[in-house]
């Protein structure tokens, strides 16, 4: 008795378990997409959790929405459209590529640009300047005679 | 008190470390020998001194004194002791301590382990490895003490976060702390060196082995925290692009980098400049770790301690340490001019790569990992950014990294030709190219993941043993393994950790394109089939922990009929904490791990039940392990030991060529 108490204070106790089996499509397909498309949408109240790992009821509301559209037949960037437009890009785990958001996402590229470019032109000045540097015919000569000692 | 002792001895640590870093700076800049000889007993002391105060602290874990604010704060007499001991530094003030701790052990080693530094250098190292105590230590003591009293102390403590308790997690911060605070001695030595105005091969040679050291601990660590996150956090996911991760990875990246660099100074005298960056960048970015996890000011799941007040004292640490140290580099980086000169394709270029995408691939992950801040303080967009974005921004370079790798690594010095060092490789390739394909051909839908991170894996690994093939010389077979022995350690750790590097990459592929997942509602007795397992749930019991309870079930996986595996997933609460953890079962295999979670009681009686089958799992921290392996028998290489002195007497300095 007292261990059938405790088993169930401990179930009550804990939170909800990321993706239900409750919550899961019939349509593999369709299933599949909301997985896909719950893994970039983060959970609005946690820490850095996306949807579908996330055990806050929230998520599990958010899930539900997400198969409830792709069900009614939306798009996949609808239905992030339809979640965006309720809960702000905050809830995207990918920014979107327009505006300020270009710095983000070509910061990488430019920087490899650039040091590729200052390395490039570093090496080729420095190989050149050897060059310039190479030996003077004095110094051939003196070469050569001390290899012929 | 013990703990008053504890106290007493980190303020007097305080004030040897003040001492430790204004009288051998002065007395290097006079050169006043008896004055720069101060610094090798004082960091000695210090580091004396700081490991009283830790111990002092430990036994107020151990001992369980809650009339010590911290105790009762991160501790509960129930706690396993394991537990108390790790929870001295599971906690803001105590991983403080111990940050400070490994930096003075460092200085301490540097005394130990540096009797062939010139004196004015080693005097310089010391007075900038103190400095920094003298920074972390005032932090500590005058907003983060882990010393302070309770008035009234309570019966029991507040216990600590029960995610933390996991042998796992008791060590990971440790090592991280390690590799971490390792990296100042990169930092010092850079510093050093600046103010000397020399860069040359015997210094390339001083600074190699501590950031070896430094790097293998954060590999170490690195993978200990995502082998915890694997079985601990969630549902096998074993990287997250968290902030506090991203804080470990940056360091780790930027030394990586300067690990290589450093070979260019200490083999060609070329990169010096560079080479110094990257180490004042290396620590710029451990200090960057330690402002993320403290300050609060980036919300993470791992953040303790968020404390804007602290965070700006540590933002104010960071400035003086990173401001002071760049500016040093402007005015000094032109005396350290280059001595040998490469060409555009040679050895020294691959290595060029090889840091470029290194340095970049690290700052991808610095601006992903602040620019939810930015955009907020700068563009008012309220946005997230997670790993979706890193695993398209950060992915291309590590790519990139692979492809270049075995070819850069058989590159001669100075002058090369491709075509050349390709010539042995073409096997290497071939069998790349033909895993891809093979993969490509066999695995189930159309992911180019699998078939990439194969091809890249086999490319890296075969690259690796062709490059070892080739530094045995010619001959029979038999005559070059008989050279194995006889090959410097260096050119073994480079194998081990390039293949380490490559086993990493495809174990990454692997897990993620490959992974079987199935999440349903399981009754008692009933069986389902996972890939080509058949797993039963046979009994759901309630188990009594130490400080937890616990619904335990049990599970059988069975192939063909014949038991595999009998596995226990919990699911527990920690009263004290409140907190409900789950502890998934893993059944671990050289191919596949088995990877069972139980969940909730359903309204029809079954319960949720997780499963995954994750190939290859353990081969991401075998490979972590590798690179780590690598690092230590490079580590071991002779010419650290015998040859570290050797800074020829006629090598004029810098400034007056």
């Amino acid at each position: 008795m007292m261990r059938g108490a405790l088993l169930a204070l401990l179930l009550s106790a804990s939170p909800a378990f990321a993706v239900q089996p409750d919550e899961i499509l019939s349509d593999p397909g369709l299933e599949a997409r909301a997985r896909a498309i719950s893994q970039n949408l983060r959970c609005p109240v946690c820490q850095g959790e996306d949807i579908d790992d996330s055990n806050a009821p929230i998520s599990r509301d958010l899930r539900l929405a997400v198969r409830a559209r792709l069900v009614a037949g939306d798009s996949d960037a609808q239905v992030v459209d339809y979640v965006v437009a309720r809960y702000g890009e905050f809830v995207l785990f990918k920014p979107r590529v327009d505006g300020s958001s270009l710095i983000l996402w070509l910061a990488g590229p430019a920087m490899l640009l650039a040091g590729a470019a200052i390395a490039l032109a570093m090496t080729r000045r420095r190989a050149g300047a050897a060059e310039a540097e190479s030996l003077s015919a004095a110094d051939k000569a003196r070469l050569e005679a001390l290899m012929k000692k | 008190m013990i703990i008053e002792f504890g106290h007493f001895c980190l303020v007097l640590a305080f004030v040897v470390a003040v001492v430790q870093t204004s009288l051998p700076l002065w007395g290097a800049h006079r050169g006043d020998a008896r004055l720069m000889a101060v610094g090798d007993p004082a960091a000695v002391i210090q580091f004396l001194l700081i490991a009283a105060s830790f111990a002092a602290l430990t036994y107020g874990f151990v001992t369980s004194d809650f009339s010590l604010k911290l105790v009762v704060e991160n501790s509960h007499t129930d706690k396993p002791m394991l537990y108390k001991v790790a929870g001295v530094w599971g906690n803001h003030e105590g991983s403080l301590l111990l940050w400070v701790l490994i930096l003075a052990g460092f200085g301490a080693c540097a005394t130990w382990f540096g009797g062939n530094l010139p004196a004015r250098l080693k005097a310089r190292v010391l007075a900038v490895q103190g400095s920094i105590g003298v920074a972390f230590m005032a932090f500590m003591l005058w907003t983060s003490n882990p010393f302070l009293r309770l008035e009234n102390p309570p019966m029991n403590g507040h216990d600590l976060n029960p995610l933390l308790q996991d042998p796992g997690l008791a060590f990971h911060p440790p090592f991280l702390y390690l590799g971490y605070v390792g990296l100042s001695m990169s930092f010092s030595f850079a510093i050093a060196a600046l103010l000397e105005g020399r860069v040359d091969a015997a210094w390339g040679r001083w600074v190699r082995p501590w950031t070896l050291a430094a790097w293998i601990f954060l590999t170490i660590g690195i993978a200990m925290g995502s082998w915890w996150a694997y079985y601990e956090l969630g549902w096998g996911g074993f990287w997250f692009w968290d902030p506090v991760e991203n804080a470990s990875f940056m360091p780790w990246l930027i030394s990586a980098a300067l690990l290589h660099s450093a070979i260019v100074v200490e083999k060609r005298e070329s990169l010096k400049a560079w080479t110094i960056l990257l180490a004042i960048l290396a620590f710029g970015f451990s200090l960057t770790g330690t402002f993320i996890v403290r300050s609060g000011v980036i919300t993470s799941v791992h953040a303790f301690a968020n404390d804007p007040a602290r965070g700006v004292v540590i933002l104010g640490i960071l400035g003086v340490f990173m401001g002071g140290a760049l500016t040093l580099f402007a005015f000094r980086a032109s005396v350290l001019e280059a001595k040998g000169v490469f060409a555009v394709i040679s050895r020294e270029t691959a290595l060029v790569a090889n840091n470029l995408l290194l340095a970049v691939a690290a700052f991808v992950v610095f601006t992903g990992t602040i620019w939810p801040l930015i955009a907020e303080l700068v563009f008012a967009r309220k946005l997230s950014v997670g790993p979706p974005f890193f695993d398209a921004a950060f992915t291309p370079f590590m790519v990139g990294l692979a492809v270049i790798l075995p070819v850069g690594a058989m590159l001669p010095w100075k002058r090369a030709e491709i075509g050349r060092a390709m010539r042995p490789l073409r096997g290497a390739l071939v069998l790349a190219l033909a895993v891809g394909l093979l993969v490509y051909a066999v695995q189930t839908g159309r992911s180019a993941l699998g078939p990439v991170g194969a091809a890249l894996g086999a490319w890296v690994v075969s690259g690796a043993l062709v490059d070892l093939w080739q530094r045995l010389g010619r001959g029979a077979i038999s005559a070059r393994l008989g050279r194995l022995t006889r090959l410097p350690r260096a050119d073994l750790g480079k194998m081990l950790a390039h293949s380490g590097m490559g086993v990493t990459i495809f174990a990454v592929a692997a897990m993620t394109a490959w992974v079987t997942e199935d999440i349903r509602t399981v009754k008692i007795g009933e069986s389902f089939a996972l890939g080509r397992y058949d797993v039963t749930l046979l009994a759901v019991n309630s188990v009594q922990g130490p400080n937890y309870s616990s619904v335990m079930a049990d599970m059988r996986v069975s192939a063909g009929g014949a038991q595999v595996a009998l596995l226990h997933p919990e699911k527990r609460i920690y009263p004290v904490a409140g907190m409900p953890t789950t502890e998934a079962a893993i059944d671990l295999g050289v191919f596949r791990d088995l990877y069972l979670v139980i969940g909730d009681a359903q309204d029809d009686g079954g319960f949720a039940v997780r499963s995954y089958i994750k190939p290859f799992a353990n081969w991401i921290w075998g490979g972590a392990l590798l690179m780590a392996l690598g690092g230590l028998v490079s580590l071991s290489d002779r010419r650290f030991r015998v040859a570290a002195g050797a800074r020829k007497a006629a090598a004029l300095p810098l400034a007056a060529e």
